[in-house]
């Protein structure tokens, strides 16, 4: 049971790392530079995925807090909390990476561009998760709070993107996705971006099933030292 | 919905009366309120020509800040008084609590932000009184005050109750508190209800939403 498990983790963390080399391999060296934004664009391989990874981060949030609050299971509560810091980790990564992105472009670090905003407003929401948790007297208050919180901030997830429909903005439009036909980006582009976004998913994988063992142990260790005291 | 109507009635009255004796809420939302509007004042070298452009945020910002300490405050006069556990063990349901909670902390700060606006309005030399300003102020303190009473249940559980709330409350409003900035300021400059529509709608969904929600999940913030 252990080695299988330990296997199993071992084979993700060498496809996150085999994934992740080729990504690089395509971002550097393989994908043509942009005409219009130069080598700048580049950035825009790390940017979006981050993105992606960070809002799919708060939606196992959702998931995990519902989980909680509904079947008050432990794993959902470990989910939530394990994915809450990733997604934190992710969205201050990507608009860390649109900063650096608006500055040769844009020619401003940063303006208060809905998207922008929203995306910042979103990343002090979960902030606030996490100091939820870690200001909470005891564990299981920590989580039932932060569940409730993981539910009510994720209701601003679409507000993030209904912002760009409802204000005037100077963020580029999405070039891939529903809403587009795909057509704005070289295919070989396109390729390079769906598989940055696969590594990033990746990573997010990873980093959760190492993070939720963690806390398992962790938890496991806490309740045991409680027992030998008492 | 008859029991309910009473047993809110009740509860909203019973916290008018103590509020009426002593007077705490309104009054650290007043004076909390009118320190803010002095400190923008030597903080903005305010000219009659840009007044109209800033009123609108100076207005928010005071509301925001000096509403955030009353609700901070919400459930913390019922624990230091002990009357929390006579409220839980009372035979009526969370949601009537949360209901009553939230009728009586909108009822304090619509009372505050009452007497702020003329204030306002000799201090600055901006006429605040126009029927879609007062619109505006109503429906975002609906929203401030429903889920304000939700996170304030929150917030005074936990370790550092000045900063938890504050941190809840300021990311989850903020799309009301753009909605009531613009909107102000639209009315300020001249614009009709048709140049606002937009922006009250927001905030209106936001409303719906935010009682919906603090309804349905207010029976988890409270400890037994």
């Amino acid at each position: 049971m252990i080695s299988s498990r330990i296997n199993f983790r071992l084979l993700l963390h060498l496809t996150t790392f085999l994934v992740m080399l080729y990504v690089l391999y395509l971002i550097f060296l393989s994908v043509p530079t942009d005409k219009n934004l130069g080598i700048s664009q580049r950035i825009f391989y790390f940017h979006v995925p981050l993105a992606w990874s960070g809002f799919l981060c708060f939606f196992i949030v959702l998931i995990g807090s519902i989980g909680y609050l509904w079947k008050k299971s432990l794993i959902c509560d470990r989910l939530a909390h394990a994915s809450s810091e990733i997604g934190v980790l992710f969205i201050t990564l990507m608009l860390m990476s649109g900063v650096l992105w608006a500055k040769p472009v844009w020619g401003v670090w940063w303006t208060w561009d809905p998207r922008l905003t929203t995306s910042l407003i979103l990343w002090l929401i979960y902030v606030a998760y996490l100091m939820l948790r870690a200001y909470s007297s005891n564990r299981q208050q920590g989580a039932k709070y932060a569940a409730l919180l993981g539910i009510a901030g994720f209701i601003d997830v679409p507000i993030v993107y209904l912002s760009i429909y409802w204000w005037r903005t100077v963020h580029p439009q999405p070039l891939v996705g529903p809403a587009t036909s795909g057509g704005g980006l070289d295919p070989s582009m396109q390729t390079a971006l769906m598989i940055s976004t696969l590594a990033f998913t990746l990573v997010l994988i990873s980093l959760l099933v190492e993070r939720m063992s963690l806390f398992r142990d962790q938890y496991a260790l806490e309740t045991h030292v409680a027992s030998i005291k008492s | 919905m008859r029991t309910l109507l009473k047993d809110v009635k009740t509860m909203v009255w019973k916290d008018i009366v103590a509020e009426a004796r002593n007077k705490e809420m309104v009054t650290s939302i007043l004076t909390f309120a009118i320190l803010i509007l002095v400190i923008f004042n030597f903080a903005l070298r305010l000219t009659p020509q840009i007044i109209l452009e800033l009123a609108p945020g100076i207005l928010w910002i005071t509301f925001i800040f000096s509403g955030l300490l009353g609700l901070t405050r919400l459930f913390v006069v019922e624990q230091e008084n002990n009357t929390i556990h006579g409220l839980l063990l009372s035979p009526v349901s969370r949601e009537n609590i949360y209901v009553s909670k939230a009728i009586s902390t909108f009822l304090f700060m619509f009372v505050s932000e009452i007497i702020v606006i003329p204030l306002f309005s000799i201090l600055f030399n901006v006429s605040l009184f126009n029927l879609l300003i007062f619109a505006v102020i109503i429906l975002t303190t609906i929203g401030f005050a429903s889920i304000g009473t939700f996170f304030s249940a929150i917030a005074t559980n936990t370790k550092s109750r000045e900063i938890m709330m504050p941190m809840l409350f300021v990311p989850i409003v903020v799309p009301i508190i753009i909605a009531a900035v613009i909107s102000t300021g639209i009315v300020i400059q001249g614009g009709g209800w048709d140049d606002i529509y937009k922006w009250v709608q927001l905030i209106v969904v936001f409303d719906i939403l935010s009682v919906v929600f603090s309804m349905l999940a207010f029976e988890q913030t409270l400890q037994e």
